[in-house]
């Protein structure tokens, strides 16, 4: 994958199938402090501590689980590739948080990618989840860009009628699209 | 959360979508389904369902269903993508990459004949 925005929605895939219903997405890019974080967390079943240890093998996790499979071991490579880290944090019944760090000025740190496409695709793919996406950004400087999607309202003003309708499709891809580009750094690296 | 005049707005192109749904009610119900499994995503998927929201959007195609589904057991194929359209047998495509999908979404999602190089033998 080429992508961490790729990452993500390979890893919300996850979230989905454990069942979460409130699904968000967080993404924090600090050049202050030099480091991209990215999280999943879903209010999902959870596994049991066994489990959680057993999906960050890809060997292991593709025989006996068909929910996770190489997705999680990837995303680790990835992180630790560019020294970052991935950690799991989960509960039985509770759901699963998965956070994935970078080192953001290393010279192996995939790009992030296009975050809005990433979002758009689960917006459209399950309606029936609550999505929310936080981005937040702050530049060398410690200026800030924030952009918070929560679907909720969204959803309410659509009452029931289809995000690919052409015309809401072409609204809601605008938004998210222009929210992303707005806090995203303007750096030329 | 996105400023209120933003979702004031959603509210006019939501009433426009209604009074248009209700002109072209007719052509049944299309539904184009992406696998997007981690072997589907590494092989492009996203890329083929931006093409598909795209041609909806820009060709204007009304009542079409777009959801993802997992791995399938066939990654050497993907992208996948499957096109149910009313109550016809399912379409499995292979190798679905942007262009493709807009042909798909062209020939046989708009127009009804399925696009065979592409088909899947199952």
């Amino acid at each position: 994958m080429r992508e961490i925005a790729l990452h993500l929605l390979d890893i919300a895939e996850n979230s989905v199938a454990a069942g979460g219903q409130n699904i968000c997405i967080e993404v924090q890019e600090n050049l202050q402090s030099d480091l991209l974080t990215t999280s999943i967390t879903d209010d999902g079943r959870g596994m049991d501590a066994e489990t959680a240890q057993r999906v960050l093998d890809p060997f292991y996790t593709t025989r006996t689980t068909r929910k996770v499979g190489l997705g999680i071991p990837l995303l680790k490579l990835a992180a630790e590739m560019s020294e970052g880290r991935l950690s799991l944090d989960t509960e039985p019944g509770k759901g699963t948080k998965i956070e994935a760090s970078f080192r953001h000025s290393h010279i192996d740190r995939m790009p992030l990618g296009d975050l809005a496409s990433t979002f758009l695709a689960l917006l459209v793919s399950y309606p029936k989840i609550h999505w929310t996406l936080i981005y937040e950004t702050t530049d060398k400087g410690g200026e800030k860009g924030s952009f918070i999607f929560d679907d909720t309202e969204l959803k309410a003003e659509l009452d029931g009628m289809s995000i690919t309708e052409p015309e809401i499709l072409k609204f809601v891809r605008g938004m998210l699209e222009e929210g992303v580009q707005a806090s995203a750094l303007k750096i030329i690296s | 959360m996105p400023a209120i005049k933003s979702l004031e707005e959603l509210k006019r192109v939501r009433e426009e979508t209604l009074e248009k749904k209700k002109v072209k009610a007719a052509s049944g119900n299309v539904q184009v389904i992406v696998a997007m499994g981690t072997c589907g995503i590494a092989a492009g998927a996203r890329d083929t369902m931006k093409s598909i929201l795209n041609y909806i959007e820009t060709q204007n195609v009304s009542g079409v269903t777009v959801t993802q589904t997992g791995c399938m057991g066939m990654c050497e194929q993907e992208p996948i993508v499957q096109v149910l359209v009313g109550d016809q047998t399912k379409v499995v495509y292979g190798k679905v990459d942007a262009q493709v999908a807009e042909q798909i979404m062209k020939q046989h999602v708009q127009n009804g004949t399925p696009v065979k190089d592409y088909i899947l033998p199952l």
